[in-house]
């Protein structure tokens, strides 16, 4: 009988087939997906390990043996070192200042439903920063703070602090009240719960927002472009600099992006759950 | 000692975020409010400042560079935010079931949104350099003709949405992969058992399901999209000519090339009304649905 191509276990098999096919299909699609977003990191660094002749070649050589020579000649011809200290210290300091001056806000909002504040500075972070630019370069221009860490540590604090808040508040929203009350009940003071209790039971949150305001002090470059200088000029206005005087150097350009971003993908990968929740400002949960 | 700390205690709701509003106050506020005088003046950096009343907001309406900008802005957004919203919905329908690898994947998508913008900016223009870029060599190996990508008038802003698309599709991704979760399973029972297609359970179930994370990522994006400085400024710096000039980069440069102050904080005052109305308007409509 020709019906006994039809039985259910064909039937079934004939589904798996398909759908087998189809999760093939989607796998395909996703390395796809993932192929174009690794991309432009893989051609980062190939030009930054090829040497000036390959990197020049109009038809690219994707096989060539590898040479560190661009990462020598970045690293010593220019100051490159220097330029990540400065990064470096613009990023700790105004982190730092940032979570002296968000913990307790974020908490205050917290604990007495202060929205208002909450809102406030989540229109800071919605201004476009250049908003604040040309006032803060005439104010520090006047008072000789251009090219000093202190205009920096300020400028950057304004990327950070708002970060640190809006985590945190979630954060602390979720410490039980009652752990509080009774540290009052012993007898501590405000401030005394808040650092002995509320922040040692913070501590996951406040690395996560810690390192969200590093990083993005890192990669700050509007602010930096015009108020750093030659002494405390922060690694990507030095490499755009770079770009913009002199001829183009593809290997060194190619060796400079990967310094700068390899710090902050590996911060990426100890916090990577809290990226979003933090470019987000709290809208997405982690 | 002890009334300081009983002070304290009464007043916390005040004092602790006492240091964070003075922040604001001396590095936001003031610097809003300083724009507005600053846009009465005509004023150059390290010059004389002259009163000139609403000149400065004269000349903008009339001046064809900033409505060059004003266009410019509004083509590069609209251009790349529904862009981004359909890519950032394709990876999230793509990536919301179980595969092998999955955490990487996610954690692959994050590293455009993370990595130095000055670092990405720069890769893409090589990557876009007419004669030695790779992009070149890829359309040439398909046969097709050579581009000449952001120096080129009319293709630098659609090249720019490229990059920003590559950069922030994951994050709307992201954003309603979280939701897509949220989507109870049972409705998607409930559907199959009915009879529907993958397709119709897609727009009648996952979209309405995510509607609002759709809405909350469209606003994010948009309000940053309206203000994207840094990969414009790195690839293009506005050119060729201004046909990428958007009115931040106009801004900045009135106020750092051409250290034209007064009319840098007229510009300047037109972005932040621009950005937060519409961030304002988004929300409105947020609220509705």
């Amino acid at each position: 009988m020709s019906t006994a191509a039809l039985t259910p276990a064909r039937i079934a098999a004939r589904a798996r087939r398909g759908r087998a096919l189809k999760n093939l299909g989607i796998f395909a699609l996703i390395v796809v997906v993932l192929a174009i977003m690794l991309f432009p990191f893989y051609w980062m660094v190939l030009t930054s390990l090829r040497s000036q002749v390959d990197n020049v070649s109009r038809v690219p050589v994707w096989w060539f043996t590898p040479t560190l020579e661009n990462y020598q000649n970045v690293i010593s011809r220019n100051n490159f070192l220097d330029f990540t200290w400065n990064s470096f210290v613009i990023a700790a300091l105004s982190t730092g200042v940032g979570l002296v001056l968000g913990l307790p806000a974020a908490y205050s909002i917290a604990r007495f439903k202060q929205e208002g504040l909450a809102i406030a500075i989540l229109i800071a972070r919605l201004t476009p920063y250049i908003t604040y630019l040309v006032p803060w370069y005439l104010a520090f221009r006047a008072l000789g703070l251009i090219d000093t860490y202190l205009a920096l540590t300020l400028t950057h604090l304004i990327v950070g602090m708002p970060l640190i808040v809006w985590i945190m508040i979630s954060f602390f929203e979720g410490v039980p009240q009652d752990l509080e009350e009774a540290a009052f009940v012993d007898g501590a003071t405000r401030i005394g719960a808040f650092v002995r209790v509320i922040l040692p039971l913070s501590t996951p949150g406040i690395v996560a927002a810690s390192i969200l305001a590093f990083i993005f002090s890192w990669n700050q470059f509007l602010f930096s472009l015009v108020l750093s200088g030659p002494n405390t000029r922060p690694v990507p206005v030095a490499v755009f600099n770079f770009i913009s005087y002199g001829q183009i150097d593809f290997g060194g350009l190619g060796a400079a992006a990967v310094l700068i971003t390899l710090p902050v993908i590996v911060l990426t990968l100890i916090i990577q759950r809290w990226i979003v929740t933090g470019l987000t400002m709290g809208a997405v949960k982690g | 000692m002890k009334s300081a700390a009983a002070f304290i205690d009464r007043n916390a709701r005040y004092l602790f975020p006492l240091p964070a509003i003075l922040a604001i106050l001396v590095l936001i506020v003031a610097p809003v409010v300083t724009n507005f005088v600053l846009s009465l003046y005509d004023f150059f950096v390290g010059g004389q400042p002259y009163f000139v009343g609403l000149e400065n907001y004269q000349r903008a309406f009339s001046d064809a560079r900033v409505w060059n900008g004003v266009r410019n802005t509004f083509y590069f957004t609209f251009f790349a935010v529904p862009l981004q919203l359909l890519v950032g919905i394709g990876i999230a329908v793509l990536f919301n079931r179980d595969f092998p690898g999955k955490g990487l994947a996610r954690t692959v998508i994050l590293l455009p949104m993370v990595a130095t913008p000055v670092a990405i900016a720069l890769i893409w223009a090589l990557m876009f350099n007419p004669s030695l870029g790779v992009f070149n060599y890829f359309l040439e190996s398909l046969g097709l003709p050579r581009s000449l990508w952001v120096a080129q008038s009319s293709l630098a802003i659609p090249s720019l949405v490229l990059v920003d698309t590559w950069q922030w599709s994951p994050m709307i991704a992201l954003i309603l992969l979280a939701a897509m979760q949220s989507v109870p399973a049972e409705h998607y029972e409930a559907a199959r058992i009915d009879g529907a297609s993958g397709w119709q359970s897609f727009w009648h179930i996952t979209i309405p399901g995510i509607r609002s994370a759709i809405v909350v990522a469209l606003i994010l994006r948009a309000v940053d999209a309206l203000k994207t400085f840094d990969i414009i400024y790195v690839i293009t710096e506005g050119g060729p000519g201004t046909a990428s000039e958007t009115l931040n980069v106009l801004a900045f440069k009135t106020g750092f090339q051409f250290f034209h102050a007064g009319y840098a904080a007229t510009l300047l005052i037109f972005l932040m009304f621009l950005v937060l109305g519409i961030a304002i308007l988004l929300n409105a409509v947020r609220n509705r649905t």
